[in-house]
């Protein structure tokens, strides 16, 4: 089964966030990263941009498969792991860690509030199943 | 209510295995297995890979004039095989577009088997049932049912195969075949494949495909860091393009000659009629307006089948096939530009989801096995 920290809050569209004050580390989950496959590639943003709430901010690229991945949370750009694209295999064996994509100032904390917890992130995969 | 899937004798082993199962033309057949693609990809360059291409469907045809029969529908010389050999070849319609690419194995003077694709089986069985006539002295026979098919590749292959088999298989040549006995079992031994590796492509009964299957994996030591790996149909295709081998669908279709596909060299025009000849008569002394290229892209990101392709800001070709190439660690494609711009080193931009990102032209195959 796929693997869903508790102090995570997660996406629809198969996104966790990790929230530390009003910054927001972005990623996609264990089972985004199985269901794409051996990652190659992922199209990353820049410092500084801003991304409306459920805004594509760039796509992860599989050698089958590309799939585009949203800001659950509204906000600016902090920080990129550019360091993914030198081991991009590190999104299929670390996507809650070494694997983690942008930080997001978020424009309004509240955002990530409304996300699911790990245990409705996990009904909503058994039901989506 | 969709149609229930068609399974190959392999369909419980591959879930087995842990095979992620996808509809492939109407099949219920694996994409990847546990170790993924790149994994796959790499084990059957270096040491040895395992596929179920028991989908693939087979015609025999028998008669004093199945050789005359087939040099008819087909493109390639049928008359200058021997016993015991294959052809690559295409089916033709009468515009010179490929109904299907085949392989053309000759089993005797009067006894021809002809391979094809999977998604393809049944329309190519009606074309070929269309142009037989009462004058030709062959018949036909569908016999996609009645065969496995298992293909072992890579440098290993050949070693693991032959703990299975007396028939030495170092006298098969390339593109050459034997019947034998594999494990015990009736089979055809034949060598050639689809990943640009040597290796070996085993037809037998349906029955026997577990059998051959996990006879395979266990002697290619399955499960080690260097044993054999089953591959799905991701890998095979990215070890295909690798190798830039058309796929049907993708580089082939019933609109695109051999000569635009870059297959010139299975059309034999001094062989006398066959279907489509006077098109390609054509083509040949007139030239060809459109070229299937190679390419690689030289800035991130990654071209995908259907993607533009832009030269000197005009769209001017599409992607026919595109993907990372797990071997040569870059992000490669096959595309049709006009002939004008089909040259080595040739810049293009290919768009990909909006944005242009830049490639160029290089020669094909991008990988090529060292002998």
């Amino acid at each position: 089964m796929a693997n869903i920290p508790e102090d995570l809050r997660y996406s629809k569209d198969h996104e966790w966030i990790h929230v530390e004050g009003d910054i927001a580390t972005i990623g996609i989950t264990d089972y985004a990263q199985h269901s794409l496959g051996d990652v190659v590639y992922v199209d990353m943003p820049r410092v500084g941009d801003k991304f409306g709430t459920h805004e594509a901010f760039g796509s992860v690229e599989s050698v089958k498969a590309v799939s585009e991945i949203f800001t659950p949370v509204g906000g600016e750009v902090t920080d990129v792991n550019n360091a993914v694209n030198d081991t991009p295999e590190s999104v299929n064996n670390d996507p809650y860690g070494s694997g983690w994509m942008v930080k997001v100032k978020m424009d309004n904390p509240g955002e990530a509030d409304a996300m699911m917890s790990a245990v409705e992130y996990e009904e909503y995969l058994e039901a989506s199943a | 209510m969709a149609e229930e899937l068609k399974k190959t004798p392999l369909n419980d082993v591959h879930r087995e295995l842990g095979g992620r199962m996808v509809d492939f033309g109407g099949w219920d057949m694996p994409v990847q297995y546990t170790a993924g693609v790149i994994e796959e990809h790499m084990r059957c360059r270096t040491k040895a890979a395992l596929f179920d291409v028991s989908h693939m469907g087979e015609i025999w045809v028998d008669g004093p004039d199945a050789i005359a029969f087939v040099n008819r529908l087909t493109t390639n010389d049928v008359r200058s095989l021997v016993d015991g050999q294959a052809q690559y070849s295409a089916l033709t319609n009468d515009n010179g577009g490929v109904v299907d690419d085949l392989l053309v194995y000759r089993f005797g003077p009067e006894k021809l088997l002809l391979v094809v694709n999977a998604g393809t089986t049944d329309k190519d069985w009606d074309w070929i049932n269309s142009r037989h006539t009462d004058d030709d002295h062959c018949s036909l026979t569908n016999a996609s049912g009645e065969f496995c098919q298992i293909a072992i590749q890579g440098p290993d292959a050949t070693g693991i195969l032959q703990k299975m088999t007396d028939t030495d298989l170092s006298a098969i040549k390339y593109y050459h075949f034997k019947e034998g006995w594999v494990d015990g079992v009736e089979a055809i031994i034949s060598r050639t494949g689809y990943t640009g590796e040597d290796g070996f492509e085993v037809y037998a009964d349906p029955g026997c495909a577990e059998q051959l299957w996990n006879k395979m994996l266990e002697l290619g030591r399955y499960g080690e860091a260097d044993g054999i790996l089953p591959c799905g149909l991701a890998a095979r295709n990215t070890l295909r393009l690798e190798s830039a081998m058309s796929l049907y669908g993708h580089e082939l279709g019933d609109d695109i000659t051999p000569y635009e596909a870059g297959l010139g060299w299975i059309v034999k025009l001094q062989k006398g009629t066959f279907t489509g000849c006077g098109r390609l008569q054509k083509q040949k002394e007139e030239g060809i307006t459109r070229k299937l290229v190679g390419f690689e892209m030289t800035e991130p990101g990654i071209a995908r089948d259907g993607c533009d392709v832009y030269i000197n800001g005009q769209k001017q070709g599409t992607v026919t096939s595109g993907s990372p190439a797990p071997f040569l660690k870059k992000n490669i494609g096959l595309a049709f530009v006009p002939t004008d711009f089909a040259n080595d080193g040739q810049e293009l931009k290919i768009d990909v989801r909006g944005k242009q990102i830049a490639a160029k032209i290089v020669p094909t195959p991008f990988y090529k096995r060292q002998k």
